[in-house]
This record gives C-alpha cells, structure tokens and sequence, in this order.
C-alpha cells in the first residue's frame, strides 16, 4: 500500500473543483492543475464560496474554510511530480485523455497511482495508455464531491490489489467510502443513469411533462434525492453527452443515442448549473 | 417590494409543484434538493448585499420564506 502526502488533481472543472475542496477538506495538500489559468481562478472563488456554504448542508464541513491553505493552483502539469495519488477530471473525451495519461506518466514518479475520474470510458482502456496498468483504477467520484459519502471504485483488468486498498484506504481518509466493480463502460451508476436521463429529456422533448413535473414524481413519488432533468443540469449537458456518447461508442447499442434536444441544448450552450442555465435557471452563474 | 414579496417570488420559482406557504420548511417539501440551501444563500447575500457571517450559516436562518425575510431586515444594509 502506498502512502498518500499529497494529492493531485487534473481538470479544474466541476468535478475537479469538487475533488480538490474534498481532498483539501480531509487535510491533504492538493495540486491542482488545469491547462487554463482562467478556470483556475473560477476554481480558486468557487471552492471558497463552496467551503463557506456547505456546512449549511453538512455540518462536518462547517468552519473548514481554510481549505484553499492547502491547495496549490498550477497551469504546469510538473508539479503533479510531488503527486503519491492524481485524480485525473478532463473532459469526457478519450482523446484528450489519452494525451494526458502520457504526460503524467512521464512525470510522476513509478509509485503514484492514478485515479481516473470518468463517466464512461473503461478504466482498462485509460490503463493501457501508461505503463503503470496495476496502478490505475476508476475514482468515480460524485458530484457535489465534499457532500457525497460513497464512491464508485471501479477495478481495470490489471488493476492490482494492492492499488484497491491504496485508494480506498485514501477515500476513507478524506471520510468517504467506497463500492467497488468491475470494469466496464459507465460502470453501475451511468450505464443506468445516463439512460434514464437520456429517457427523462426525451419526455420533456415529446412534451408529455414539464421538467419541473418529472423531477417532482421522481423525487416526491420514487423517493430520488432528485429528479434526472436537475441531476443532468448538476452533472453538465454536455457532460451527459459525451458520457452518452461514450456508451453508444462502447456498445454500439443504440439504446444510448442521445436526444436531440440534448444535442440541441448542448449546441446553444446551456450545459446546466455550470452555465446558469439547463433545464433549470441558476442564478448568479454565466450571463 | 419588501423583503418577504422578494424572497417569495425567489423560493416561489424553485420550488417546484408545490404551494409553498410564507411559514412552511422549504427543505422539508421535498419540492427542492438540498443543494438549494446553498443557491438561496448566495442568492441572499448577492440581492441584499449581506455577507453572511459564518455563525449565521446556519440553515435554521433560511428555513420558511418567513425566515429568509427576517433575517435579511435583521442583517441587511440595503433595501
């Protein structure tokens, strides 16, 4: 098992956003990089704002407002050399990805195990870009990170065990704990929810409910923390489409061809809570 | 308007499927996530001008419209 210093986490986005806080949280020094300096400083607001406000949801995470003491914001991936875990969040792309498994695989030391947080793309695929396959492992974290209790942990063909017990030994650190599964395309949670989504923009496409409608039979009738059309708002249009995507690609089952009105919405730039609007209007967010 | 027509209308538009009274817990509903605890806060402190002191992050300050209203009169420098 290895020992865990410091963290690294790739992707200042929303997800990434959220695994910094969250590994910040838990009193780990945390890298964060991102290719783009302005993403780091929505990161850097974002994670204050975040740390000051989810005590009012969790209090354990009350008063921890010092998390940004103990993250480094850097657009130079070097500095993920000092990095014993990276947790890797780009964009749902398997291009881009592979580039960057390249990249840190060159830069970080033999031992540094690297998490892939993905929506669908195999673990065992990502592995095979680097020469470290017994060390990469899926790290489905969810998305609001520091509120989520329970990560998916998503075991490649090569994954080795002890790289299992590193992992889940460093998520119960940062109060979390883990399920794991084996490997395959969207795993257990988005091989089901990203149809159901899928399915749910649909209805709103066909005009048999409102937005607003489904999402309160889901949550006041099937008992769901919350409705698919705002979880889609949460995760990123465009996220959900790639993740589709992905599916379709892994697959090729056209069970997951996603709705028009997804592409649609992508393509106009409402990608959800991230843009300020989705199916939902979010204020204090994009124009 | 005053503060409580302003919070009103805010939750109002959240809250969805339900008739939401003045005194009602906005959380206990089930009508949003619990996420929305955070979107009404900063929601309060960008419209009122309020910086939320962190002894008043507290989400009994923000439970019923009533509440939200009360608190902004409470701690708000602008109308």
């Amino acid at each position: 098992m290895t020992e865990i210093n410091t963290v690294g986490v790739i992707g200042a986005g929303t997800m990434g956003i959220g695994g910094a806080h969250a590994f910040a949280a838990g009193g780990l020094p945390v890298v964060l990089v991102d290719v783009s300096e302005d993403a780091l400083d929505r990161a850097r607001d974002e994670i204050a704002t975040n740390a000051r406000m989810y005590g009012l949801i969790d209090p354990e995470l009350a008063g921890k407002t010092d998390v940004l003491d103990r993250i480094i914001f850097a657009t130079d991936a070097k500095l993920l050399a000092d990095a014993d875990f990276v947790v890797e969040n780009v964009t749902e792309n398997w291009a881009v990805k592979r580039d960057v498994y390249a990249e840190i695989d060159r830069i970080c030391p033999p031992h540094t195990v690297f998490g892939v947080n993905t929506s669908a793309i195999p673990i065992t695929t990502v592995a095979s870009a680097t020469a470290r396959p017994d060390r990469v492992i899926g790290v489905h974290l969810m998305n609001p990170v520091p509120l989520k209790k329970v990560v998916e942990v998503i075991r490649g063909f090569h994954t080795s065990p002890a790289t299992i017990e590193t992992t889940q030994a460093l998520l119960r650190r940062i109060g979390k704990a883990s399920v794991v599964v084996a490997d395959s395309p969207g795993f257990v949670t988005n091989r089901v929810a990203m149809l159901s989504v899928n399915e749910a923009i649909m209805l709103v496409e066909e005009r048999v409910g409102a937005a607003a409608e489904i999402d309160v039979l889901f949550r006041q009738c099937l008992g769901h923390q919350m409705g698919p059309l705002e979880t889609a708002d949460l995760i990123g249009l465009d996220t959900v489409l790639h993740s589709l995507e992905v599916l379709l690609d892994n697959f090729n089952d056209p069970r997951f061809r996603p709705a028009q009105l997804l592409r649609r919405l992508v393509a106009a730039g409402r990608l959800g809570r991230k843009s300020g609007q989705g199916f939902y209007e979010y204020e204090g967010k994009g124009q | 308007m005053d503060h409580l027509t302003t919070v009103r209308a805010f939750v109002g538009k959240h809250v969805q499927g339900i008739e939401l009274g003045d005194d009602q817990d906005i959380f206990a509903t089930a009508g949003v996530s619990s996420l929305f605890a955070v979107q009404l806060v900063v929601w309060v402190e960008k419209t009122f001008g309020i910086s939320v002191a962190p002894a008043d992050l507290d989400i009994d300050n923000f439970r019923t419209v009533r509440e939200v209203a009360r608190f902004v009169a409470e701690r708000g420098l602008m109308a």
